[in-house]
């Protein structure tokens, strides 16, 4: 326990390891003060929307033997930012990543309860994930281009899901994705050069563009902007308020002020609980649970 | 004592030095406050103590060793009288010979010449007497090298610098003898190419499509014209390593991608030692299977289908060749696909590709580079391979592109060439050398490719 270092309120930004799926994280021994006590499955706040766009409840996320999420209600809005915080190993990414199926990949990962998007069960087994992740999108936290030029890159999704008929179609994708990524300007003569030549900033950048380049529903984000610099990361932040019209955005961030800034919505998880679910300004200003408190506080985390 | 002896000895006193020197340096520390008052920790003084000490009376010894017999023969010879003197150089290590045989005892005194007993028993005096000077000369210089250290053991003195630099002379030399082995290889080589280029032009052995290697042994002999052009032999080499290629890279390639991007752990954890058990069976094993399965029933299947076959055939050691360098390609493949960052994958299952569209567009083509590392890898171990042709192709060599025709290869020749008796002056033997040189030119060429391509890929990821 931290308790004697009550410092900045808004300071504690500074942590920025990978928030992966870690066994050790997650059972990390229990920082959270002795009195407070965690009911499973009763968040604070308001966890319920109307018309919601991703319906998930009871979901509980296991790796092995050892539960990563346990017990999450949550619904997320039709356009709305809803950005997850909390401190490492609290299972957000690992939260986010059930959205699109990214979990599925490992091997040891089991998903209970039910998760639904726009109605329709995520994790049924008949449901296709190629499907599913051309309407729910991601950016990770590490640009990650594929070595290939800038051209090819955007055009990627189009290719694989055969969103256009000529060439010139795919020109009109590849340019509009990326003026709404803002890269438009800065590549348009350099479309054939190498994506891993540009600077993080651009790459991120050029991530964003690629996966809105299929057209998605969602745009799940994992700390996009964790290994850029202040400015790249103002760059993602207006972007993020400039897709927020077209596009329901989901954002993890070690960040508060990050969350602060670019979310409607935040939802504060602690070690696999959903804790408190609020309009951005309520959790920031007056958190009613006191987990959440000491969070933003910097308390621990 | 014997050198043999002596070394365990040296490396006594040189033990003896460490603990020594160990000691010294913390009872100089002592008064000062402790060992953070020396430059450098005991160890390090030791270290250099116990150095000081080997390292001079090993070189002594070593060189003592390499020069003790030439010089002893030298004034062992010099003592015979003029009556017994040799005339030739055979001559003179018959008599050697017969001098250290009387000195070992193995030979009757009674039985050679009176000045040749006297030899024996000078050569006995002098290598006692060698032996003595040797034992002596190397525990001095130990132990002289040893309290020359001790004395440099002093707070100001530092001796990891010292250390660090015998330490780093020591690596340097172990490198070397891996490249000055090289060098030699080469050189040797090339002297007897040059020695064969003075008896066959070089023309006529690189644009000659014969390949017939004999030398007469009377000029009016039948067929004493021997035939040195080479085109069949690479021709041949490049069948059958081709045939293996075409087998090996897609199936080597396709394993690497099953069992890294689909087979779950436990069946990669045993599918792929299995698949690299297959780089160590010994070649003979493959020669004998593809000589006493595949040949004949690739014959019997030509026979069936009405082409005309031998029972020996290119097509049967490039079979099995690429069963052999398979390993090569998928382990060298999968080590490469696996090493693509992972969050490349993740991009492009995130944007809804699936498994086999991110194999094919993202994974594969940023391990291209490492990929045909490995098919170079594996091509130049066809190329250098013997044992299955000599099996399995036969020795015949015939300019051919028909893969059920024997054929021979580069190697099979050079075997061929250099084994049973040979007279290390004829153009045929020497033809060995000259096909050894085009063959290690060849596979360097293609290793310096593999190596730059790899090194390519190498700078994109780091």
């Amino acid at each position: 326990m931290r308790l004697g270092t009550i410092t900045n309120p808004m300071n504690s930004d500074v942590v920025k390891e990978m928030d992966m799926p870690n066994l050790k994280e997650v059972s990390a021994p229990d920082e959270r003060p002795a009195e407070t006590v965690i009911e499973p499955g009763k968040t604070v706040g308001m966890p319920f929307t109307a018309n919601p766009r991703f319906q998930l409840r009871n979901v509980e996320v296991f790796y092995g033997e050892n539960p990563a999420i346990k017990n999450v209600s949550l619904d997320i809005a039709r356009n709305e930012v809803i950005a997850f915080i909390g401190p490492s190993g609290c299972g957000k990414s690992t939260f986010l990543r059930c959205l699109n199926r990214m979990n599925d990949s490992i091997d040891s990962c089991r998903i209970k309860g039910s998760l639904q998007l726009d109605g329709q069960e995520i994790y049924s087994p008949g449901r296709d994930v190629v499907e599913l992740r051309a309407r729910v999108g991601m950016v990770f936290q590490k640009p990650n281009p594929f070595p290939k030029s800038i051209y090819d890159n955007v055009a990627y999704g189009p290719r694989i899901h055969g969103l256009a008929n000529r060439k010139s179609d795919l020109d009109d994708i590849v340019e509009n994705s990326l003026r709404k990524a803002g890269l438009w300007e800065e590549v348009r003569h350099r479309l054939g050069a190498m994506a891993t030549g540009m600077s993080g900033g651009q790459q991120q950048r050029l991530c964003i563009a690629r996966a809105i380049a299929v057209s998605p529903e969602v745009v799940l984000m994992d700390e996009p902007c964790s290994a850029l610099d202040p400015i790249a990361t103002a760059r993602i932040e207006e972007l993020i308020a400039e897709l927020s019209e077209n596009y329901t955005i989901v954002i993890v961030t070690h960040s508060m002020q990050q969350a602060a800034r670019v979310s409607n919505r935040t939802a504060y998880f602690h070690l696999g609980h959903l804790v408190e679910v609020n309009d951005t300004s309520r959790v920031f200003t007056t958190p009613e649970h006191e987990l959440t408190e000491s969070y933003i506080t910097g308390r621990f985390g | 004592m014997q050198t043999v002896d002596l070394l365990p000895l040296v490396l006594v006193l040189a033990a003896v030095a460490y603990g020594l020197a160990y000691r010294r340096s913390r009872a100089v520390a002592a008064p000062l406050g402790g060992i953070r008052n020396l430059q450098a920790l005991p160890a390090y003084y030791a270290a250099r103590a116990a150095l000081w000490c080997a390292l001079p009376a090993l070189v002594i010894l070593g060189c003592w060793a390499a020069f003790e017999g030439q010089v002893i023969q030298g004034r062992v010879m010099a003592s015979l009288p003029a009556e017994l003197a040799p005339q030739t150089d055979g001559q003179a290590s018959l008599r050697l010979s017969q001098i250290s045989n009387l000195a070992a005892g193995k030979l009757n005194p009674a039985l050679v010449p009176e000045g040749v007993s006297g030899a024996a028993t000078l050569l006995q005096e002098l290598r006692e007497q060698s032996s003595r000077f040797k034992t002596l000369l190397v525990i001095l210089v130990a132990v002289l090298g040893g309290t020359f250290a001790w004395t440099r053991i002093a707070p100001h003195i530092n001796a990891r610098k010292s250390v660090e630099r015998i330490l780093q002379c020591l690596f340097f030399m172990c490198a070397a003898v891996a490249v000055l082995t090289t060098i030699g290889i080469v050189f040797s080589v090339i002297f007897e190419t040059v020695r064969f280029f003075g008896k066959v032009p070089v023309t006529e052995f690189l644009f000659g499509t014969s390949w017939s290697p004999q030398t007469a042994l009377r000029a009016d002999q039948v067929g004493s014209e021997g035939a040195f052009g080479i085109i069949p032999l690479f021709t041949g080499t490049l069948m059958i390593s081709a045939i293996a290629l075409m087998i090996a890279v897609p199936v080597g390639l396709l394993s690497a991608v099953y069992l890294s991007e689909y087979a779950s752990r436990r069946v990669r954890a045993v599918v792929k030692p299995m698949l690299e058990m297959l780089a160590g069976v010994p070649t003979v094993v493959y020669g004998f299977f593809a000589a006493l399965t595949v040949a004949p029933f690739i014959r019997d299947l030509a026979l069936m289908l009405g082409l005309e076959a031998s029972s020996q055939s290119a097509l049967a050691a490039g079979l099995v060749m690429g069963i052999m360098i398979i390993p090569f390609v998928s382990s060298l493949s999968d080590d490469v696909i696996n090493a693509v960052p992972h969050t490349l994958r993740d991009g492009s299952l995130a944007l809804g590709a699936t498994q086999s569209e991110t194999m094919k567009s993202v994974i594969f083509p940023a391990a291209l580079p490492g990929i045909m590392g490995g098919i170079l890898l594996a091509a130049s171990r066809a190329i250098g391979e013997t044992m299955i042709v000599v099996m399995a192709a036969g020795l015949a060599a015939n300019l051919t592109a028909n893969p059920l025709d024997s054929v021979t290869t580069v190697t099979v020749q050079i075997v061929t060439l250099l084994t049973g008796d040979q007279e290390f002056d004829s153009a045929k033997t020497l033809a060995a050398f000259a096909l050894g040189m085009m063959l290690f030119m060849v596979t360097l060429l293609l290793n310096v490719i593999a190596l730059k391509i790899v090194r390519k890929y190498r700078e994109q990821y780091d």
